[in-house]
């Protein structure tokens, strides 16, 4: 756990990516199997123990302090974990060094009834540092800003092994991941995954910039206004990964049970509107739907989903993956007739006869949930990420931008206790974020409640009127224009900004980068 | 029988001996003041009259132009003092920072010890904090909830040097209050064997040179100011929090931001610092040097002052001790904890 812990407080006060990195790295170089596993596991948020929640560790503590002090530490700390871990009394006598698997395997083997021994027998083995990793890792709510994406960066760097390989091994094989250390470090084949309902990493698509290919050699196609979804069916079982990897089957019950093909789909989540005569509705409608574990019978009747389906990635037991677009599109015509229309439908492919035509087209469309315009090349496989030229995203006006809340400070008024102006960054080539923008308007209050509530949770700072928050989610950001500016670090700045919508979906990692933006600048 | 105590009322800006016409370390200028210590929250300009230690004498003079060699100012070394309208009053060491004191009041068989700040912890800048008995005692209470434990100095120091050593190519810049803190770690840097040169921010220059002058040994130091760039990595720079996110720290080798203060101990203070490298050193005693004070001490009552009040105040409640807040404004100097 010293190693764990020393980790975790490095985490903590590190604020740029490439040194988390080589802190991960390092540490996955250098600690043995398990413990590496389950505390990789424990950074990402994947762990879960159902007998230890803070309302026992609280009620544990008021057996060792007095719960006056506790709740004055609380206050005053901010943290239920961090203050427990601080108040805990020392126990006499040398520490051993507690293994992160063995806690692992005790706070694992609690019962509801027994767990609160537990946890004070090995609050007791362990320092303050312990304590709190100990307790972060038993609760959950890390903090330090190590997303899944950011961890299997990690593992690829330290082992030298494809990050898309990664992506894929990482969601078949549970912690604490011994079989992927073995690959990582040449001692084991790569893992067998056919019978996995395994995630394959997203091919993504550039902005286009204004006809720079040739349109003979690229299909067009709407891109539409949901969330990329990928559906598994493998070793028995359905699975739907968003675009991070993170699986949303919980929250789209009906799709999992409408998906009855051994395949692998690539498409949009969409749900259906009154208003659209109960075709694709716009994101806001959609939102009600995301970030769910459980799903109401109201929810399925009100805002029921259905994927529009972009691609198919395997099917029947083979890979699709390599062969061209043109021949798994072939495919896809010939499976989607196989699934259920009521939750599945093929996305159409648009035809124009020039660019002239493709752009008018565009502007043309009215659908609330046609978000702009794709762009695939025909002879292209199915490959992870963005690679250049294969893929283009050509977006409806206005401009926007995918960016990452970075401040929020409360407004006036009728919004006085609501953070509501946020200030917003993008990535710079050093892997930093740089503010690009604030913005004030462009979320319903339903939104706004969510903002704020989503501000006051993650509290990195504060710094008078204004909070500093973890830099973890994407603000769609749409401005009419963008202009070099010398008052701004990233040397940016917006012409009217305002929130288009929040990206819950979106991994902060994937937010725009500062050269993306330069591109607009008019 | 009156009130114990009845002769010192607490005022929002001081403690004031009536027998005596006195104010003890008042946020505003007085006719009369005794100073603790050297602190802005403890030592004002502008009073008619000082009474403090020779060394806090010379920090006031320093910092807010108190004329030493004036006849109305007096200097009284430890265990030296003096009678004023029947109140004998008495500077006993605090352990705080060089010059600090407490200040021992007897009058009418009633005996009052006002801390100031201090600490228990060995400090090698200053004399160690003596306990007097006494009535009342009036304690600092900057570190009272059981979250401030501070852990040992030494401890604290190896972390640093770890840095220094760790990434050759950078310094390491470290945020210390002007008076004190930044000496102590000097001194405790020294203490651990680092000898190289020490470098400072020229708000720090004087201070320093008042510390040597009073027997406090702080090794070679050199101004950022007058030094290259190159020379500074793997160095230990100390400047006043305050120049931590300023553009003044530009001058240094791609520096790692660290910060000695007691707030370290909690991270999410630490972070809104922007501190990569919190040191938890304190020049205030944590809950446990704070407890044990207390109960050293043993008073008849504990009179609690600028910090967390409430926390001290339910220890004295749980372990049956007569205990009353006072609420004295302006006691709120956060960079120097």
């Amino acid at each position: 756990m010293k190693r764990f812990a020393a980790l975790i407080d490095r985490l903590v006060y590190t604020r740029s990516r490439n040194t988390k990195l080589a802190l991960i790295a390092d540490y996955l170089q250098h600690t043995p199997d398990p413990d590496r596993g389950w505390a990789i596991a424990a950074l990402t948020e994947s762990l879960d123990f159902p007998a230890v929640k803070s309302a026992m560790v609280r009620t544990l503590l008021a057996t060792r302090v007095d719960e006056e002090l506790f709740r004055l530490s609380r206050h005053f700390v901010g943290d239920t974990a961090e203050t427990a871990a601080l108040l805990w009394p020392d126990a006499p006598g040398p520490k051993d060094d507690l293994s992160v698997a063995a806690a692992v395997d005790a706070l694992a083997s609690a019962s509801r009834s027994d767990a609160p021994a537990v946890v004070a027998s090995l609050l007791d083995r362990l320092d303050a540092d312990g304590r709190y990793a100990l307790l972060k890792l038993a609760l959950g709510g890390m903090r330090v800003g190590v997303s899944a994406r950011l961890a299997k960066q990690a593992f690829a760097q330290a082992f030298d092994v494809p990050v898309d390989d990664v992506e894929e091994l990482w969601h078949a094989i549970p912690p604490p991941y011994a079989p992927l250390f073995a690959w990582g470090e040449g001692r084991a084949e790569r893992p067998d995954l056919k019978h996995v309902a395994f995630f394959r990493p997203f091919m993504l698509a550039h902005p286009l910039e204004e006809e720079s290919v040739d349109l003979a050699d690229y299909a067009a196609e709407w891109k539409w206004d949901g969330i990329r979804v990928q559906i598994v069916h493998g070793g028995g079982e359905t699975r739907i990964y968003s675009r991070g990897g993170e699986e949303i089957s919980g929250a789209f019950p009906e799709l999992v049970a409408a998906f009855d093909q051994d395949a692998v789909i690539d498409g949009e989540l969409l749900v259906r509107g009154e208003a659209q005569g109960g075709q694709a509705a716009s994101f806001n409608a959609l939102q009600q739907r995301l970030g769910r574990k459980t799903v109401s019978k109201k929810m399925l009747a009100d805002y029921p989903a259905f994927v529009r389906v972009y691609d198919l990635l395997g099917l029947d037991g083979n890979d699709l993956r390599g062969l061209p677009w043109t021949e798994r599109r072939r495919q896809l015509e010939a499976f989607v007739p196989r699934l259920a229309d009521s939750h599945f439908d093929l996305s159409q492919l648009i035809e124009a006869k020039d660019w002239d035509d493709l752009a008018e087209r565009r502007a043309g469309a009215r659908d609330a949930a046609i978000e702009g315009v794709m762009l695939k090349r025909r002879d292209a496989p199915y490959v992870a990420g963005r690679r250049a030229g294969l893929w283009y995203k050509w977006k409806r006006d206005p401009l926007t931008a995918d960016c990452v809340m970075m401040y929020a400070q409360r407004g006036n008024g009728r919004r006085a206790s609501f953070y509501s102006d946020y200030t917003f960054g993008c990535w710079n080539d050093a892997g930093e974020l740089l503010p690009v923008g604030k913005a004030y308007s462009g979320f319903t209050d339903e939104e706004l409640k969510w903002l704020d509530k989503f501000v006051r949770d993650h509290t990195l700072g504060r710094f008078g009127p204004v909070r500093e928050v973890e830099k973890s989610l994407v603000l769609e950001v749409a401005f009419d224009s963008i202009h070099a500016s010398k008052r701004h670090k990233s040397g940016l700045a917006m012409r009217f900004p305002r929130i288009a919508r929040i990206r819950r979906d979106k991994p902060a990692e994937e937010a725009d980068r500062i050269a993306t933006l330069l591109a607009m600048v008019s | 029988m009156a009130k114990a105590g009845h002769w010192l009322e607490p005022h929002p800006h001081g403690l004031y001996v009536r027998p005596a016409d006195l104010w003890i370390d008042p946020s505003r200028p007085v006719e009369r003041a005794a100073v603790t210590h050297g602190h802005a929250d403890h030592a004002r300009s502008g009073h008619g009259a000082v009474f403090a230690t020779p060394e806090t004498l010379a920090i006031m003079a320093l910092r807010y132009g108190v004329d030493v060699e004036a006849s109305h100012n007096q200097a009284f070394p430890y265990g030296g003092g003096f009678e004023r309208g029947g109140v004998r009053f008495s500077f006993h060491a605090a352990g705080h920072v060089l010059g600090s004191a407490q200040i021992l009041m007897e009058y009418a068989g009633e005996r009052i010890v006002i801390t100031g700040d201090y600490k228990r912890r060995p400090d090698p800048t200053c004399a160690p904090f003596e306990v007097v008995p006494c009535d009342i005692f009036i304690t600092e209470a900057t570190f009272g909830l059981p979250v401030f434990r501070h852990p040992p100095t030494g401890d604290e120091i190896a972390k640093l040097i770890a840095a220094l050593r760790a990434e050759p190519d950078r310094s390491v810049l470290v945020g210390a209050y002007a008076l004190g803190k930044a000496q102590r770690v000097m001194a405790e840097l020294r203490a651990a064997r680092w000898d190289a040169p020490i470098y400072i921010h020229g708000a720090l220059e004087k201070m320093c040179e008042l510390y040597a002058a009073h027997g406090v040994d702080l090794g070679e130091l050199r101004l950022v100011s007058e030094t290259d760039k190159a020379e500074m990595a793997g160095q230990v720079v100390i400047a006043p929090p305050s120049a931590l996110g300023d553009r003044w720290s530009r001058r240094l080798p791609d520096p790692v931001t660290a910060m000695a203060s007691g707030w370290m101990r909690v991270r999410q203070r630490a972070r809104q610092r922007m501190v990569e490298l919190p040191l938890v050193i304190s020049d205030h005693a944590d809950w446990d040097e704070l407890t044990t004070t207390i109960a050293e001490v043993n008073p008849q009552e504990s009179w609690i002052t600028h910090g967390s009040e409430e926390g001290l105040l339910r220890w004295c409640e749980l372990t049956q001790r007569k205990a009353r807040a006072l609420h004295l404004v302006g006691r709120d100097l956060e960079e120097e904890a």
